[in-house]
This record gives C-alpha cells, sequence and structure tokens, in this order.
C-alpha cells in the first residue's frame, strides 16, 4: 500500500504516538502512508474534504458524524498524532494487556469506544443523548420508506428501553449499560479493523 | 468439470449411496408384487366379501408403522423430563431401539430392519440437513466461516489420517491379532470415521444451551465437513479398489482436486437451487397453498442432484437452506412461512427420531458383530486423543487471528462434542465386502463408536458444560436501543476501514450487503416486501407485537371472567379470539427466542424438545434476515388482535359513564383512537379515484399533521378518513364510508391523530389507570378479578403506548396491507357486533355507512 518512500522518520513523535496508542511501528507507517494519501495539497493536515474523498464514505449514512468525530470542537484540520489518536480507539483491545497493563484507561478500552459511539450521538456533547439527537441518527440509518411518526416511536422506545433515571435522554452510564447487558453479538468475529494480520488483506 | 471428474474412475465408483439398495425393502417390493399378482391373476370361484391382503400392502404399512413407533417412543420420552434432562433423547431413542431390535429379533431370528444406506441417506438425512440449513443463523454462521472450514477441512482430514495411521501401526505392532486390514483400508476406515456427524450434534447440543460461537463452531463443522468425508471416503474406496501399487502422484492429485470439485460444486448447486427457490417464490401469489411444496422438492432436488453428479449433497442442500431462506421468508406468505417452519421441523425432528431408533435396532443383529477388542477400544481411544489434539492445535493457530479467542473451556467442548452418527454407520455400511474383509468388524466398531459417542458423551455433556461453567447461550432481550448501536458500530467500523484504507472483514461484508441489497434482493425478492424491509424496524416490530402478546393474553385472562356475564361477548370472543391467538401463538415462539412473559406460560414443555429452540436461541439477535416473517405477522395478528380491543373497549365504554370521569375517557379514546387510526390507516389504502375525491381535505390535512410531501397518496387517505371520523356526520361518507364499517365515531374532538402527541397523555397520572380497572370501578360485580389484575398487570399506559404505531406500520406495507384489504374488511362487516352493542354517538355511525 503506497509507496515506501516514508519511513519512521518522517512521523513526527513516532515513539510517543506508539507509547500512547499502543500501535506498532508497522501499523504507524502504514498509517502514516494512508494519511499521506488522504491529504492530497501535503498540508500536514486533514480537512473534512479530504475524508470526503473517500469513497465508501459517502455511502456510509452516518459518515458525516464519523468524519466529525476526527475533528475536536472548533477545530477544522486534524494532523497526523490527532488521526492515529482517534484511530487508536479501534484497536482491539486485549492485544495490548502486556505492554501496557499497568496504564489506567488505554483508549482502545471498552469504555473508550463506547465513548467514541456515544459522541457519535450526543452531538452537543451535553453528556446525553436527547431525543432529538437519536432522532436523528435514527433519520440517518433508517430508509425514507420509515416515516417521521415511526422515527419518532421509534427513538421513543429505544429510550424508554435505555433511560434508567426516567430523564427522558440517554446519559453515558445509561448507554454503557445497554452494551452491558446483552453482549454485542458480533464480537466473536473479527470486527476491529486494525487487528494486525488483517491489514494485509 | 463435473464431467472430467466423474471420468475419473474413483470418484463416481459409487454416489454416496446410490450403489447399495435396501435390501429388505426391496424383498418386500418383490413380495408386494406378488402380492398383486395372487390378488389377480389367479382365477376365484365366488366374489370374495373380504379379503386379507397383507403383501398388497405391506411395505407402505411397515413404514407407516415404523413413523408411528418412532413417534410414539418420543412422546414415551419426552413425557418424563426428569429423564430426558438427565439423558439425551438420543441416546433413550438408541436404547429404545435396543429394545424394539430384540424384540423383532425375539420374532424373527433375524434382523429384518436396519438402517440401510439408501434409507439413511435419500430418506432421512437430506431433511434434517435441510432444517439445518433453513434456519442457519447465516451472520453467525458466515462470520465464523474461517474458524469452522479449518475445523471442517483440515480436522476431519487430521482425524481420518491420524485414526488411520495409528490404527495401522498399533495392527503392526500386533495390538489386535490377526486382521486382514491394510494401511489403505486402515485410511478408509478412518475417512469414515473421522466426520463429525451434524444429527448427532444437532440432537445432544440442543439441549444444553452452550453459547452461540461454540455451537455454531461444532454444528457447522459438523455440516461442512460433510465435502471432506465424501472425498476422502470415495478417495479411500478407489484406492482399495485399485491396489496400494498403482497409487502414484498424480493419483493423489486428483484426489485433491476432487475435493474442490466436490466440496465448491455442491455448494454451488446448493447456491443455484436456493436462487431457484427464492425466485419460484415471487411467482407463487396465486398458489400459495403450494408453495411451501417448493422449499421442500426443490431442497430435495438439490441434494439429489448433487448425488448424481457426485458432489457434496449435504453441502449443496445446506447451502439451498441458507441462501433461499431470507428470500422466501420475504417472499411466501406468512402462513407459507410458517407451514414451512413447521413441516421443516416436522420432518426433521421425524428423520432424527427415526434415524436414533433405527440405530439403536441394527445393533440387535448378530450377523454383522465382530468382536476385537483392540481395535474397538483403541479406535475409541484415538477418536478422542485425537480430536482433542486436532481442536486444541486449530485452535491454537486460530486464535492467532481470531479477535475474540477462543478459550480453553470452550475448546474442551468443542473436542468432547465431536460425536460420531448414523453418517459414519451409513458410510461403514457401504463398504465393499469383497474389498473389505473386516468389513462387519468396521461396522460393529462404528457402531461401538456412534453409541459411545451419542449416549455415553451425549449424558456427560450435560454435566461436563455446567462443572466447567461455558458460558451458556445468554437469554438476553432484543432491544430497540441495542440493535440500534450495532448497526451504529457496523458503519462507524466500516467508515474505520474506509479512513484507515484496510480492506478487512467489515468492509467486505459491507460490500456484500450493498451487492445484496441491491441485486440479490432486487432479483429475488417481491417489489412490495423489498420496500418494508428495516433491521431496526423490525425489531421495534417485534418488541411491539411482544407488548401486544402480552396485552392480549392478560385480556384473555381478564376477560374469561366477564364472559361469564355477556354470553355474546363469550362466543365472539372465543371466536375471534381464540383462533388469533393460537394462530399468532406458534409463529411467536418461533420468532421471539426470547422467554415472553405472558406467553411462556402457554408453553408447557420446559425442556425444548425441538432443535428449533435451539437454533432460534442461537439466532437471535442476528436474525435480520428472518424478521420480515415477523413484520408481516404483525400485521396480520396486530390488525385481528386490535378488532378485539376495540369491541372490549367498546363495550366497556358502555359502562363508562363519561360525565363523571371525564378523565377516564380521555384515556378510552386514545386508545381507540391509536387503535382505530391503525384500523383506518389500514381501511386507507383505498383505490386512488377515492381519494382523488377528497383531495380538498388532503390538503388541509397535510399542513396540521406536519406531514412531508413525499408519502404516499395511500397515507392521506388513511388520515383524510380520521377526518372524517372526527365530526362530520354522513357528509361526504358515501364514497369512504361504503368501504370501511365506521366504528371511529367516538373521537369526536379528538383532534388529529398523531403518536407524537401520546406520550403527553403519560405524566397525567388519573390515566394511568388500565381500562379495566376503570370498569371495574363503576362494576362493583367486577371488584375481585380486576384487583387481581391489577396485582398481576404490568400495564402502564407506556406499555400500551407502544401499541400506537401499528397504524405506522400499516402504513411503511401498503402494498401488502392492500392485498389484505379487501378479506379483511369483509370480515370486519361480518363480525361487526350488533348494533346496539356500541352505541356511543349512534348517529355518527348510522350517519356513516347506513
Amino acid at each position: 500500500m503506497g509507496s515506501s518512500s516514508s519511513s519512521m522518520d518522517h512521523i513526527p513523535n513516532a515513539e510517543e504516538l506508539m507509547q500512547e496508542t499502543g500501535f506498532s511501528a508497522a501499523h504507524l507507517l502504514r498509517l502514516y502512508e494512508r494519511f499521506e494519501f488522504l491529504d492530497k495539497d501535503q498540508t500536514g493536515e486533514l480537512r473534512p474534504e479530504d475524508f470526503g474523498a473517500i469513497g465508501g464514505l459517502a455511502l456510509n449514512p452516518i459518515g458525516d458524524r464519523i468524519i466529525s468525530a476526527f475533528f475536536s470542537p472548533g477545530q477544522e484540520t486534524v494532523d497526523f498524532p490527532s488521526f492515529v489518536r482517534v484511530l487508536a480507539h479501534f484497536r482491539p483491545n486485549g492485544t495490548n494487556r502486556t505492554r501496557n497493563g499497568t496504564q489506567q484507561e488505554p483508549v482502545n478500552s471498552r469504555t473508550r469506544k463506547l465513548k467514541f459511539a456515544f459522541q457519535l450521538y450526543d452531538q452537543d456533547r451535553d453528556g446525553k443523548i436527547s431525543r432529538a439527537e437519536l432522532l436523528q441518527v435514527l433519520r440517518a440509518m433508517l430508509g425514507i420508506q420509515v416515516t417521521e411518526e415511526q422515527l419518532q416511536s421509534i427513538a421513543e422506545r429505544a429510550i424508554q428501553e435505555a433511560d434508567l433515571d426516567r430523564d427522558d435522554a440517554i446519559s453515558f452510564d445509561e448507554f454503557k449499560k445497554v452494551q452491558q447487558v446483552s453482549p454485542h453479538p458480533q464480537t466473536p468475529t473479527k470486527e476491529t479493523p486494525l487487528h494486525p494480520t488483517e491489514g494485509g488483506r | 468439470q463435473f464431467n472430467r471428474s466423474n471420468a475419473t474412475p474413483w470418484i463416481c465408483a459409487a454416489p454416496l449411496a446410490g450403489g447399495v439398495s435396501a435390501a429388505a425393502v426391496r424383498q418386500s417390493q418383490n413380495r408386494t408384487r406378488m402380492g398383486l399378482n395372487t390378488g389377480h391373476g389367479s382365477s376365484i370361484k365366488e366374489v370374495p366379501i373380504v379379503t386379507f391382503k397383507w403383501h398388497h400392502v405391506e411395505t407402505p404399512y411397515l413404514i407407516a408403522l415404523w413413523i408411528l413407533v418412532a413417534g410414539l417412543a418420543k412422546m414415551v420420552i419426552e413425557a418424563n423430563h426428569h429423564v430426558t434432562n438427565v439423558i439425551p433423547e438420543s441416546a433413550l431413542l438408541i436404547c429404545f431401539g435396543f429394545i424394539l431390535g430384540g424384540m423383532v429379533w425375539g420374532a424373527d431370528k433375524v434382523q429384518t430392519f436396519t438402517l440401510t444406506p439408501t434409507v439413511f441417506f435419500f430418506y432421512l438425512l437430506p431433511q434434517i440437513i435441510l432444517d439445518a440449513g433453513y434456519f442457519m443463523p447465516n451472520k453467525l454462521f458466515f462470520g465464523n466461516m474461517g474458524a469452522i472450514l479449518i475445523y471442517a477441512i483440515i480436522g476431519t482430514c487430521w482425524n481420518a489420517a491420524s485414526l488411520g495411521l495409528s490404527l495401522w501401526g498399533c495392527h503392526k505392532g500386533g495390538a489386535m491379532g490377526d486382521l486382514d486390514i491394510g494401511l489403505l483400508q486402515y485410511l478408509l476406515f478412518g475417512s469414515l470415521m473421522a466426520a463429525v456427524d451434524p444429527v448427532a450434534v444437532i440432537a445432544v447440543f440442543e439441549q444444553v444451551h452452550v453459547n452461540e460461537v461454540l455451537f455454531i463452531l461444532v454444528f457447522g463443522e459438523s455440516l461442512l465437513n460433510d465435502g471432506v468425508t465424501v472425498v476422502l471416503f470415495n478417495v479411500f474406496d478407489a484406492f482399495v479398489s485399485l491396489g496400494g501399487s498403482q497409487i502414484d502422484a498424480v493419483e493423489i492429485i486428483k484426489g485433491i482436486i476432487s475435493f474442490f470439485v466436490v466440496a465448491f460444486g455442491g455448494s454451488l448447486l446448493g447456491f443455484v437451487f436456493g436462487l431457484l427457490v427464492s425466485l419460484l417464490t415471487r411467482c407463487t401469489k396465486n398458489i400459495q397453498i403450494i408453495e411451501p411444496g417448493f422449499i421442500f422438492v426443490l431442497g430435495y432436488l438439490a441434494y439429489l442432484t448433487a448425488e448424481m453428479l457426485s458432489l457434496s449433497a449435504i453441502l449443496s442442500i445446506v447451502f439451498c437452506g441458507v441462501c433461499c431462506q431470507k428470500y422466501i421468508n420475504a417472499n411466501m406468505d406468512e402462513k407459507s412461512v410458517s407451514t414451512v417452519r413447521y413441516t421443516m421441523k416436522v420432518l426433521a425432528n421425524g428423520s432424527e427420531t427415526m434415524i436414533f431408533v433405527f440405530l439403536g435396532i441394527s445393533a440387535i443383529d448378530k450377523t454383522i458383530w465382530v468382536w476385537n477388542t483392540g481395535f474397538i477400544l483403541l479406535t475409541l481411544l484415538f477418536i478422542m486423543v485425537y480430536r482433542f489434539i486436532g481442536v486444541f492445535f486449530l485452535t491454537w493457530i486460530l486464535n492467532r487471528y481470531r479477535l475474540v479467542p477462543i478459550g480453553f473451556i470452550d475448546q474442551v467442548i468443542m473436542s468432547y462434542g465431536g460425536l460420531r452418527g448414523a453418517v459414519a454407520y451409513g458410510l461403514a455400511v457401504m463398504l465393499d465386502e469383497n474389498k473389505i474383509k473386516e468389513k462387519n468388524l468396521m461396522i460393529s466398531t462404528t457402531l461401538i463408536v456412534v453409541y459411545f459417542t451419542v449416549i455415553f458423551q451425549g449424558i456427560t455433556m450435560k454435566p461436563l458444560v455446567t462443572w466447567l461453567k461455558v458460558k451458556r447461550a445468554a437469554v438476553t432481550e432484543l432491544t430497540l436501543i441495542e440493535k440500534v448501536q450495532n448497526k451504529v458500530f457496523d458503519h462507524v467500523l466500516v467508515a474505520i476501514e474506509d479512513i484507515s484504507g484496510q480492506i478487512g472483514h467489515n468492509y467486505m461484508r459491507d460490500k456484500w450487503n450493498y451487492f445484496e441489497e441491491k441485486w440479490m434482493s432486487w432479483a429475488l425478492m417481491k417489489p412490495s416486501v423489498r420496500k418494508s424491509r428495516d433491521h431496526v424496524f423490525s425489531v421495534f416490530h417485534q418488541l411491539n407485537l411482544k407488548d401486544a402478546m402480552s396485552y392480549v393474553a392478560e385480556g384473555e385472562r381478564r376477560g374469561s371472567l366477564e364472559f361469564i356475564r355477556n354470553e355474546s361477548a363469550f362466543i365472539d370472543f372465543k371466536k375471534k379470539f381464540g383462533d388469533e391467538f393460537s394462530e399468532a401463538m406458534p409463529d411467536i415462539m418461533a420468532n421471539m427466542s426470547d422467554d415472553h412473559g405472558a406467553a411462556s406460560d402457554r408453553r408447557r414443555d420446559p425442556v425444548p424438545s425441538v432443535s428449533l429452540e435451539m437454533h432460534e436461541q442461537t439466532m437471535k439477535g442476528m436474525r435480520e434476515t428472518e424478521d420480515i416473517n415477523t413484520h408481516h405477522l404483525l400485521q396480520q395478528h396486530l390488525y385481528k388482535g386490535r378488532k378485539q380491543h376495540r369491541h372490549r373497549y367498546s363495550r366497556s365504554h358502555f359502562d363508562v359513564n363519561k360525565d363523571e370521569n371525564e378523565v377516564q375517557e380521555i384515556f378510552q379514546r386514545t386508545m381507540r383512537s391509536r387503535l382505530e387510526s391503525f384500523k383506518s390507516a389500514k381501511m386507507g389504502v383505498a383505490p386512488p379515484k377515492t381519494i382523488s375525491k377528497y383531495s380538498k381535505k388532503d390538503q388541509q390535512q397535510k399542513m396540521p399533521n406536519g406531514k412531508s410531501l413525499d408519502r404516499s397518496k395511500s397515507y392521506y387517505s388513511g388520515d383524510e378518513d380520521f377526518e372524517f371520523s372526527e365530526g362530520d356526520s354522513a357528509s361526504g361518507y358515501d364514497a369512504s364510508g361504503s368501504t370501511f364499517p365506521m366504528r371511529v365515531t367516538y373521537r369526536a374532538g379528538a383532534g388529529i391523530e398523531n403518536p407524537a402527541f401520546m406520550p403527553d397523555m403519560d405524566p397525567m397520572t388519573p390515566i394511568q389507570i388500565p381500562p379495566w380497572l376503570m370498569e371495574a370501578e363503576l362494576d362493583s360485580g367486577m371488584v375481585a378479578p380486576s384487583q387481581r389484575a391489577q396485582v398481576r398487570l404490568p400495564w402502564t399506559p407506556s406499555n400500551l403506548r407502544r401499541l400506537a404505531p401499528f397504524r405506522a406500520s400499516a402504513q411503511s406495507n401498503d402494498s401488502f396491507m392492500l392485498a389484505d384489504a379487501p378479506a379483511t374488511q369483509q370480515r370486519d362487516d361480518e363480525e361487526l357486533p350488533p348494533p346496539p352493542s356500541p352505541p356511543p354517538p349512534p348517529s355518527n355511525r348510522d350517519g356513516g355507512y347506513m
């Protein structure tokens, strides 16, 4: 993938990043190549448009949200370290137990992963998924044949299910509970993309 | 490709079972023919009044009798759950077979009835495998496909080779005395013993609810290793015929090629047949009564065709079931789907029972028993040991690549679950006595192994699972929010793969889904059902359905007391409700794997006796494709159930004095309006010309309701009906009034129905009194039951509120409803209670359609 011209030397703070994110050097290198590839105008930073250029993302119903998750509030661009930090959420957990088991909260922990997903809903970052926010996500994800009323009632019911403190919104704790009660049925398979063995495919 | 493989002598040697035929059956067929001859050919002296023609009916009679006996055996065994909790049913059936066999042996002094390969492979096995394919949890299956294939291919080869070589080694070492078995014959024996048997695995694992990944690994392996078994068996069979000297590298390479041809050819054939079935069910609208038959016939044809081409028949029928399940469930009428599901289960369960009984009977036959302690015990030992070694080694490799590694305990269970069964026995019986001198020893050993694995390992499986604390299948409620989140996760992972530029598992799946959605669904699904599929939405439906079910069940419980007082209602209730409920129940059972409160008490069977439940359990959470079925189900049954509600409400309204208790009235009206709105939406699917008459009203409606313009026409017409019902009297009712019975009258001033507003009712505490409680307050005679109801009922309006979107559901599927509408409507008219019973504003009602 990409040219072999770039090496570890080109990556700023490579060591720190590896420490922080738990990526191996090979991963980091590959991600850097990818970053450079996405960075069409060679500014060293990615803009939302750069992400938008990825073909598959345009077909993704919540692609915009995912893109915006890469940008911290108020910022227009994302540099390589931040890019890697976001991606580090998706490293499979379990592989780094030995490496940084002492660390309190690795970036790819279950909680952090859920937090990432939570923030996809929580656009106003108030720590709660309101009904309106859930509705937006639902609207994006359900086809047009589902009517507004149906969306309303689905959102209504979904909130009811998760809402333990009856404040008509889902807090992060409630969000976490939902996922804990019933384990994700898909986890047995190789879900997470940045698994070492999958890179080459 | 196939031709070439057929041309090679050792592949086409014998399609799995074709060469051997059931001696007993043939014999009796001859006798049958003789019976016919004597019946008609001989000259008779007088007209017989009654003749006894046993030979005339012998064969079918015996078959039917055996089926009956096997069924009765199962019934007896299942009668006592204390026994089946300890000893699996399959083991008991085998033991029952022993007894039966003993009786037959005692009577005939020869074993007349044994499990012949023809009967087994052609008449008993296909339906079990088709059932397995049809109920396959696809996502789980394909998600773990890599692991399953590794176990099925490498694991089976390993089992075969290691067993054959070790036995040969022991033979050379002199462990089993003087036997006339060469290396190749040992390998042949190893290959027939290697395969884990799907029937035995289903039978044992369905009673131990291990976690779904573990189950799918064992089960998937047992299904897919058939391709390997067939090839290994045929190859070694041919090698044995050729003799050791003639085997060279070319032949071995041919063997390897034949594996790919047999396995992939079989799968591909099944796939093609699956597509064929799907396409066919697109066009069966007018012959719904026989459409379930197509599934079975084409499935069976897939099996036979593969057999004919000497491909893997099991793989073929598995993939046929796997491919078509989604499309046929969507295409066929809901009743047909239930029929298919049930017939599938009846056939599969019946065959399974027969197989185990006959496995038992086959043992009681002096002629086959040849005892060789060394051979038999070593076989047992090696099978166990090599299974463990194989599983642990392969898992060790797999775990390096798996995101969620397979745990140690799961590996133990996987190894221990390597049950051998009737497939091995069938293959052993097919061995050629001329080529293999010790055929009977092999058969006896196979039988011993089968009994050992099914009975001993079957019995010990459950304690082992408990003792090792194997993760069980989590019985969890499928919640909507969870579904939504899973969907979000899917999208996120795909997006991250896009961003990081990797092509991984998610990427492939996404691409496949896209392709499937765009092309396959387009080609294979009816346009009407294609529209209405949405996964999150279908869960929503499922949940609604569940609510409705318990709601109806509760109503029934309460209602039965009332009906003592009210005879006409009783009849009405019984007629409608009873039917609907019993009709709905099986579907729910099949569809909702989780334990549903009110419904579960109807299910007296605490231990799932059918593989159905096991599969359903496993499928939970990943049944996205099957949900369409529920979707339809919901439409139909809720609609009917709702009529019951309406009936009750209108009657209860009778009692309510609305001047005195306005709050209650509001609640009732809300409930009614929701229910009615559902009805109206359905009825509103009127021909466009009707709608056009009220286009003006449509315009008025649109804005206040905030409906966007892209809604379908029929949708407006639904709302339009509401408006009429709201207050207008006869005016303008000539058209739509005649198309549906005007029972919506009790909503004067209720405002435009909009589910979005419903929640607002909740905070008002007085409203939270369920209608029957209100009723009871007014009618002192009802106090006692209502108190009970109060205690028992989980109802709050927030529960009931979930019922509201039924209306919405009707809209999304209007074409489906459209087809259904005329018939239902007619029924409505018939079932309409006599005019005096729902009196409230009679003027409206009469004006409506008189």
